[in-house]
């Protein structure tokens, strides 16, 4: 193969897998512009959320899209359970103190994940036969375009969400200024719990995607995604929506190229060196905004 | 007894750690009246408004507005009921344009579904039509409606507070509490700020209840004056009788009793 052919394989390979690290960076980003913090469980509910898919697919045998909303749906309460118990104690305290709840409450479902569904790998069912799609040179599978037309599917629904619905402008109201948020009568609670929700859904249906692509799932299998896609709200600018879907592909992107034109071995080390050049060059991200922190 | 209108308030206290910040306060404020509340630096005006509002939760005491208890309503549910206020250092959503902060308000309280918004149903385009007309009309009582496409965080300072004045309106507020509302303006914006204070409370039908610093102002605007020291109420009554009282100008000495001058 000449190289530009292994260039665009690699870089619709790279989009087919940052679209799922965009769909848990939005999570990361929704949180953190609402309250001001890096929800670090958010992969252990994208674990959870294949966990659930898992469950629902092989115990119940239901067909993927009903397995893939009944996963996102207790994703989203769990969030919301792990915001209102972990989180909400802590709203006024300094940040560090959530942060180091976040790390906690993290390794606590991981452990937890590690008991209940038991510490070794489960083949995830094969619910869609795979097929091969050969367009000229490049191939593609039909799992990378459900991967990419699902995560897609579910940003465009959230961008509907977050500018035309009441609860989404609610949202960017708190964003912007919780007390005047208040003021209008709208409730903070509930809204961050709401965000919670949502960001939690997305990462479910992300690790049902990732599921079916690797055809595995293990309880520890949220800890890299989630730095991934962590680095790719980072990387966009978080606290900016666009930006998470922009730092997504870019990631995904940047570690499929990695692969093919140097090693595999540094497949992980490039999320990290991304980390480090973003905050040593533009630490507000690509589509941040630049501000000074208020003293 | 209670009266079935207005704001009254029994022995509110609030204290931070060890200060009492607030002791033992009782206010009666009629429906239609316009209230001042003043006191030196530090003398415990804003945490009375943060109390009225649900921002911070009194220590004993009772906030009675309508005829409603609201003493420990979270600030959303009193915002609803129609306490509107503004802050000290104002608090508008900067990144938005000023049209967009009137929409937001507006949106919370009279809304469509959310598989409304989605799916955009007629129905959305008629409210939201109905709420941008709703949102000049208040626009052009305050004179921003030219500014209406300008990001609220780049209007000159005055137009901010009006503004803020402008967004709590949308609550359809029966009493509107304003934390400094001339704090930093010119005598001439201030000037116009009176006229506007009295052309709302006029038009709304609101109580306004108001602290301030700027004596011409509350002298100009309110009927009646509190007087805050050091979290205790040691005066209140008309301008005049408030004025004369030597507990007042005491309090008030060595920062000169601003009126004296």
């Amino acid at each position: 193969m000449v190289w530009y052919t292994i260039l665009i394989q690699q870089i619709i390979n790279g989009l087919a897998l940052g679209s799922v690290y965009a769909l848990i960076a939005l999570g990361y980003t929704m949180v953190y512009g609402i309250i001001k913090l890096i929800n670090f469980a958010h992969g252990e509910i994208y674990m959870l959320g294949a966990y659930f898919g898992f469950f629902a697919l092989t115990i119940f045998n239901l067909p993927l899209i009903p397995a893939m909303l009944i996963s996102m749906l207790l994703a989203a309460i769990i969030g919301m359970g792990i915001e209102r118990i972990a989180y909400r104690p802590l709203r006024n305290a300094p940040r560090i103190a959530a942060l180091i709840t976040a790390i906690g409450a993290s390794l606590l479902i991981q452990s937890v994940a590690q008991l209940t569904f038991g510490a070794s790998f489960r083949p995830f069912p094969q619910v869609i036969p795979f097929q091969r799609i050969q367009v000229g040179p490049i191939f593609l599978t039909n799992r990378q375009l459900i991967m990419f037309g699902v995560a897609i599917l579910l940003m465009v629904l959230l961008h509907l969400i977050v500018h035309y619905t009441k609860i989404g402008k609610a949202m960017r109201a708190v964003s912007m200024d919780k007390e005047a948020a208040l003021l209008m009568g709208i409730d903070v609670d509930k809204v961050i719990s709401f965000t919670f929700a949502v960001g939690s859904a997305l990462a479910a249906a992300g690790g049902i995607l990732v599921g079916m692509y690797y055809n595995r799932i293990d309880p520890y299998m949220g800890i890299m995604p989630g730095l991934k896609a962590f680095v790719a709200a980072v990387l966009g600018g978080i606290g900016v929506i666009p930006g998470a879907v922009l730092g997504g592909f870019l990631m995904g992107t940047a570690e499929n190229l990695v692969v093919a034109f140097g090693s595999s071995t540094y497949r992980d080390a490039v999320a990290f060196a991304v980390l480090i050049l973003v905050l040593l060059l533009r630490p507000s991200g690509l589509l941040g905004k630049r501000q000074n922190e208020k003293v | 007894m209670a009266p079935t209108k207005g704001l009254e308030v029994n022995g509110l206290s609030v204290q931070f750690g060890g200060l009492k910040a607030v002791s033992n306060l009782s206010l009666a404020v009629q429906h239609g009246e316009l209230i001042g509340l003043i006191g030196p630096n530090g003398a415990g005006k804003t945490t009375v408004f943060n109390a009225l509002t649900g921002f911070c939760r009194p220590n004993s005491g009772t906030i009675i507005f309508d005829g409603h208890d609201i003493t420990h309503k979270p600030p959303h549910f009193v915002a609803q009921f129609g306490v509107a206020r503004t802050f000290q250092n104002i608090r508008l959503f900067k990144d938005l344009s000023v049209l967009d902060n009137l929409k937001i308000a507006y949106h919370q309280n009279f809304g469509y579904s959310i598989l409304g918004g989605i799916l955009r149903i007629p129905l959305y385009h008629q409210e939201e039509a109905k709420v941008i007309e709703e949102s000049v009309r208040i626009l052009d009582l305050v004179n921003l409606t030219e500014h209406r496409q300008v990001k609220a965080g780049n209007l000159a300072y005055g137009n901010q507070r009006k503004l803020e004045i402008a967004r709590a309106l949308v609550m359809k507020p029966k009493l509107l509490l304003l934390d400094e509302p001339a704090a930093g303006m010119n005598p001439f914006e201030t000037r116009e700020l009176v006229k506007l204070i009295r052309e709302i409370q006029e038009s709304f039908d609101l109580t306004v209840f108001l602290i301030e610093h700027d004596m011409s102002l509350v002298m100009n605007l309110c009927k009646r004056i509190y007087v805050l020291d050091y979290g205790l109420l040691i005066a209140s009554g008309g301008v005049d009788e408030v004025r004369n009282d030597p507990r007042v100008i005491e309090a008030y000495l060595g920062e000169d009793a601003p009126w004296q001058s």
